[in-house]
């Protein structure tokens, strides 16, 4: 019974990482420029697909893969930023919708013309599968890698947006665009910048999670409300909300998916909605 | 108070356009005899559009979980005539209500917050009612769909036959029925208020105008307009699956109406037509083609065009009249 209930929480906060990982950019999309992203998990998507493509076909490592999904979801955000998002900005909430559910639309459909509708499988090293045992519990060594990179990032993130110049500079574009651009921070550009990071670490958390979550075009469609979730109850300011929101839905959708299978994700969505009208402003963020 | 003048130009454009829209749309036995059930979708998918539009046009509610109510529409009409009662007025009434009661209920949540709020709990709502449908297996038939529905002949006289006749004839009355209805409603000061909310909610408070109810009012209306689709969807193919409440029909139903044009009654009906036959054509060719040139029209629309097909045509109407008073002055 506790072995079990130590596994679900373990699995749990593991999924809780990935979600987080994937939705921080979202985050920062939704709290920066209170702009209605439908289209990040296709960032994400893409991050999984050349993690794919980068070890069956170009033969790389994993390890090696993880950054490369990184940094060519990061260059599709800048290049999307300039082209499309840009001029979404100051545009109403349905016309960024419409724009982003199009967006979705579109790389599902060349998703699934360029791979194929199909699960994409996925061979983690040897190194990372498998079980271990820690203190009589079987744990999976996957879900403890991805806890592991989530933690480090998530120590990462914070150290740059609380002790860097940069961060400091994106917090005054999220308090006060207008007061910052006054003082010579080019909110354009930091805005641009986040971004970019944000749909980075939105492929990097798609190519991590091709082996818990899956990957096939329907992707962005599919857990795109997880994403959202994880926005609107954890809030808009800074890392802790989306973090803390993210491993609460992990932990309740594996605990709801194992202990109930028979209502499934009912918990989960009915969860959101109750949460939502009862704190709008998000879990733990400001009025 | 009577709407003003200018409002009466706008809403009541020629009538004789629309007298000839809905003559052309009864002539569909002649003049499309062998696509007559493909017409029924288009003229359903239509009454399902101008209920969003109600929401999202008149009332100004983002909204991506619209298939709820048409789901529960859909199965309150199926469950009814699998278990005995086939008459199909009356299920189309039972639908209606239970979409309506649904509609209420929820409406509670969904007025509450601004958009991206109600975006999400439309969502969730929708989502909600999905996996329900999933789970209820002994009421709905879950995966494989509710199957058995027997329907009794329309008013006692009119069997469903395999051309669609009847089914276009049977969808075509009643959504012209509840067009005249929404016509006046929306042209009334009821309508007109709503409008009012939509483009300054605090003015309206301040008028004094109870927003809330009003807005309460209005999903609940709207929902009952999709639990009707909804029912005729069911009723005319005999057939409910778990997709008459899926995510992609809530955002599939958006297009359509953002393709027809918002806050214009003919909007959803237009759009309706036009992404019905092109999805028609166009994924019979390659689906993942179909869905590529949808988000890039989508893009499209959102960029450069305002007011969806039919704002395109009103814009080009009045560039030509404009043009022929220009040639008739000197």
């Amino acid at each position: 019974m506790i072995t079990s209930l130590l596994g679900v929480l373990f699995d749990g906060l593991a999924y809780g990482m990935l979600l987080f990982l994937i939705s921080v950019g979202l985050s920062v999309t939704l709290g920066l420029m209170n702009f209605i992203n439908l289209a990040h998990g296709a960032f994400a998507m893409l991050g999984g697909y050349v993690c794919v493509l980068a070890l069956q076909r170009w033969g790389l490592p994993f390890l090696g893969a993880l950054p490369l999904a990184f940094v060519i979801s990061a260059l599709a955000g800048l290049l999307l930023e300039r082209v499309l998002y840009r001029h979404l900005y100051h545009r109403s909430h349905l016309d960024q919708v419409l724009a982003t559910i199009g967006l979705t639309f579109m790389a599902i459909a060349a998703a699934s013309y360029v791979f194929g509708p199909l699960q994409q499988p996925l061979q983690v090293p040897k190194f990372l599968s498998g079980q271990v045992s820690v203190l009589g519990v079987d744990v999976n060594v996957y879900r403890g890698f991805l806890l592991a990179v989530g933690a480090l990032l998530t120590v990462a993130l914070t150290l740059a947006l609380e002790r860097t110049r940069f961060g400091a500079a994106v917090r005054a574009a999220v308090d006060k665009p207008r007061a910052a651009e006054a003082l010579g921070i080019r909110v354009g550009l930091v805005f641009e910048t986040t971004f970019a990071v944000g749909c980075g670490l939105a492929g990097l958390g798609g190519a991590l999670g091709v082996q818990v979550l899956g990957l096939d075009p329907a992707f962005p469609l599919k857990f795109i409300v997880y994403f959202l979730l994880v926005v609107t109850v954890g809030g808009t300011s800074g890392i802790k909300g989306p973090l803390y929101a993210a491993l609460l839905l992990g932990v309740f959708d594996i605990a709801g998916k194992y202990y109930v299978p028979q209502i499934g994700a009912f918990v989960i969505y009915a969860m959101m909605v109750i949460l939502l009208v009862l704190r709008p402003q998000g879990l733990i963020g400001r009025k | 108070m009577k709407p003003g003048p200018a409002h009466r130009t706008r809403s009541s454009r020629p009538p004789l356009a629309e007298i000839v829209f809905w003559l052309v749309l009864a002539a569909g036995f002649w003049l499309w005899p062998s696509y007559l059930p493909l017409a029924s979708q288009v003229l359903i998918a239509g009454l399902f559009a101008l209920s969003l539009d109600l929401v999202l046009g008149y009332a100004g509610i983002v909204s991506l979980g619209h298939a709820a109510y048409f789901g529960v529409g859909a199965y309150a009409a199926g469950v009814l005539s699998k278990s005995g009662w086939g008459e199909p007025l009356s299920g189309l009434l039972v639908a209606g209500l239970c979409a309506g009661a649904t509609g209420f209920l929820t409406s509670f949540l969904v007025v509450r917050g601004k958009d991206l709020t109600r975006l999400m709990v439309t969502t969730g709502i929708g989502l909600l009612l999905f996996e329900l449908a999933n789970r209820l297996t002994g009421l709905t038939g879950g995966n494989d769909g509710l199957i058995g529905m027997e329907m009794s002949p329309v008013l006692g006289a009119f069997r469903f036959d395999m051309y669609g006749k009847v089914a276009y004839g049977y969808s075509l009355a009643v959504i012209f029925a509840l067009f005249l209805v929404m016509r006046r409603l929306v042209n009334s000061p009821f309508g007109l208020s709503l409008r009012g909310i939509r483009d300054n909610p605090a003015r309206m408070v301040a008028l004094g105008y109870p927003v809330h109810r009003r807005l309460i009012a209005m999903y609940t209306l709207a929902a009952v307009y999709a639990g009707v689709a909804g029912a005729l969807l069911a009723q005319t193919t005999q057939f409910v699956g778990t997709d008459v409440l899926s995510f992609n029909r809530s955002a599939e139903l958006m297009v359509m109406l953002i393709v027809g044009g918002t806050g214009m009654l003919y909007g959803g009906l237009a759009g309706a037509a036009v992404f019905m036959v092109a999805h028609h054509y166009l994924s019979g060719i390659n689906p993942t083609y179909w869905q590529f040139w949808l988000g890039a029209f989508l893009i499209a629309i959102v960029m450069f065009g305002r007011g969806g097909v039919l704002g395109a045509c009103l814009r080009l109407e009045r560039a030509w009249r404009r043009r022929m008073s220009r040639s008739a002055a000197p």
